[in-house]
């Protein structure tokens, strides 16, 4: 496996499978009574997260210290970022506390690539901006193999806002990389400019691509939330407006976007609907498709979990960091 | 019997007919032993070989004296000493057997035993997944050069190696035939 993990696209279908592969290991162990396990012993990791998150932030300190690891959460409000200190000198300053591993949250896109040229342990990726969130995209790739097996040649449909969804673009490369064909649905002004060249096939219209009509059968549906501090909205016309620069109005995005009752009919009674929360219920996904039994939200957030004790385990417990001390043969 | 190979052997030092005796004979000196305490005991093979090595056990208890035994598996990957060493492998799967584990006598099996330090691994391992009422343990080689103070129960067969050497087990459920040979390693 690569020193950091970055981006979705930097694993190999090999690494990929194998991350899987071992998280479906972990998963295993979540359901024990004694949960702990120690391959991290004595390493530390340290969250630092530049923007809100509960459930990442929260699965990244269980998985760690389900493995042992010392799990150190550093937020933007309260620590000397907010009292003008640069990134730069932030993260050093975390580093230099002796740390084996950065797991990063920032609200600029890129901001973890470039945290990662700075420092000398690894990096994970844990959202930066509008740009990509790997462990999402392996979690979501985790559960749909659960209930679909092998993931070649399903199909793989992502509702909502691509434009700013960071979900959506780690998805798509890891579905690419695990065989999977992906159709994105949204409105047009939240399709990203060059969405052509992603390899997969768009759509305007939501109806059309779930009853197969479009695009072919669906296999499963990835609703994405709508992400108000990303639209604009929210702020002088209340909360209830998503500022009207990409979509008019929230009803009219839920008319055309979102998952309702009469949506959830068209699809097959297997396909599984993710969604990577929080969700906004009554907007992108109705409370009935969200609490059906095809809904796969809270799997999501237990698969998580093991996903990124595969992750934590496969990049810090083997040999490629440095062993100083080494034990008699 | 052929004696032990001083040098390094390609042929099998044991072919499947002598596996199959073996596996026999261990089966009955468990049964020996386990009758003692009304048979309450499980059979946890440690990934990968000693897996189908204790369903093989069972399965031989059970036609020897009509009892099952049940099976389970127990992986020690994540317990292991020599992680940051060697680098991190895939993991194996632990399945608990039907019952648990608290309260029984667990006989782990396994498919060499070597250093010991496997078995170390697989002792803390049992323990995240209860408290066994005591632990024995059945290994269908065992070629020597501990380096821990961990013996075997139940050895199918003492074979006196050089530390250059592999041994190598090949099951029929793994490897398509069974076969013991030893073989001179690449780069000791």
């Amino acid at each position: 496996m690569s020193r950091h993990l970055l981006s979705a696209g930097d694993l190999s279908r090999d690494e990929a499978v194998a991350i899987l592969d071992t998280a479906k290991r972990m998963h295993a162990i979540q359901t024990r009574e004694v949960k702990k396990l120690p391959p991290l012993r004595g390493r530390t990791v340290v969250n630092l997260f530049f923007e809100d998150s509960t459930r990442t932030r929260s699965s990244f300190e269980i998985a760690g210290k389900w493995l042992s690891a010392d799990v150190i959460n550093v937020s933007a409000k309260g620590s000397s970022i907010s009292k003008g200190e640069s990134l730069r000198d932030t993260v050093l300053t975390v580093a230099a506390l002796g740390v084996d591993a950065l797991v990063v949250r920032h609200n600029a896109s890129g901001a973890v690539q470039r945290i990662a040229g700075w420092v000398s342990c690894p990096v994970i990726n844990a959202g930066d901006g509008t740009h990509e969130h790997p462990t999402q995209a392996l979690l979501d790739a985790f559960t749909l193999r659960e209930r679909l097996g092998d993931l070649s040649d399903r199909h793989v449909v992502i509702v909502g806002d691509i434009t700013h969804s960071r979900v959506a673009r780690s998805n798509v490369l890891l579905l690419a990389t695990l065989g999977a064909r992906v159709t994105l649905v949204g409105p047009p002004t939240l399709m990203p400019a060059g969405v052509a060249t992603w390899g997969c096939t768009t759509s305007w219209d939501l109806d059309a691509v779930l009853s197969g009509k479009a695009a072919g059968d669906v296999d499963a549906v990835m609703m994405l939330r709508v992400q108000r501090e990303r639209l604009g909205g929210g702020s002088a016309a209340g909360a209830r407006d998503l500022g009207g620069q990409f979509v008019p109005t929230e009803r009219e995005y839920a008319i055309g976007y979102g998952l309702s009752p009469a949506r959830l009919d068209l699809l097959p009674d297997t396909a599984p609907i993710l969604h990577p929360g929080p969700m906004n219920r009554g907007l992108e996904i109705s409370s009935i498709a969200a609490d059906s039994a095809r809904s796969m939200v809270l799997d999501q957030v237990q698969s998580g979990v093991a996903v990124r004790m595969a992750v934590l385990y496969r990049m810090l417990a083997g040999a490629e960091h440095p062993v100083l001390d080494e034990e008699p043969a | 019997m052929n004696g032990r190979a001083r040098t390094p052997v390609e042929a099998s030092t044991l072919g499947a007919p002598d596996v199959a005796r073996i596996v026999d004979r261990m089966a009955h000196q468990i049964i020996e032993n386990i009758a003692k305490i009304d048979f309450d005991a499980v059979l946890l093979g440690i990934p990968t070989r000693g897996v189908p090595l204790a369903h093989r056990l069972a399965e031989r208890i059970r036609v020897f004296a009509d009892v099952a035994v049940p099976v389970g598996s127990v992986d020690v990957t994540l317990h292991r000493d020599d992680l940051r060493l060697r680098g991190v492998r895939p993991l194996g799967e632990t399945v608990e057997p039907e019952g648990g584990i608290t309260g029984k006598t667990v006989i782990l099996v396994d498919d060499v035993l070597f250093s010991g330090r496997t078995i170390r691994a697989g002792l803390d391992a049992l323990a995240d997944l209860g408290r066994p009422r005591a632990v024995q343990l059945a290994v269908l080689v065992d070629r020597g050069h501990r380096e821990l103070p961990i013996r075997a129960d139940y050895v199918g067969k003492n074979l006196p190696t050089s530390p250059r050497e592999r041994v190598r087990v090949s099951l029929a459920e793994t490897d398509g035939a069974d076969a013991v040979s030893v073989v001179e390693e690449a780069d000791a």
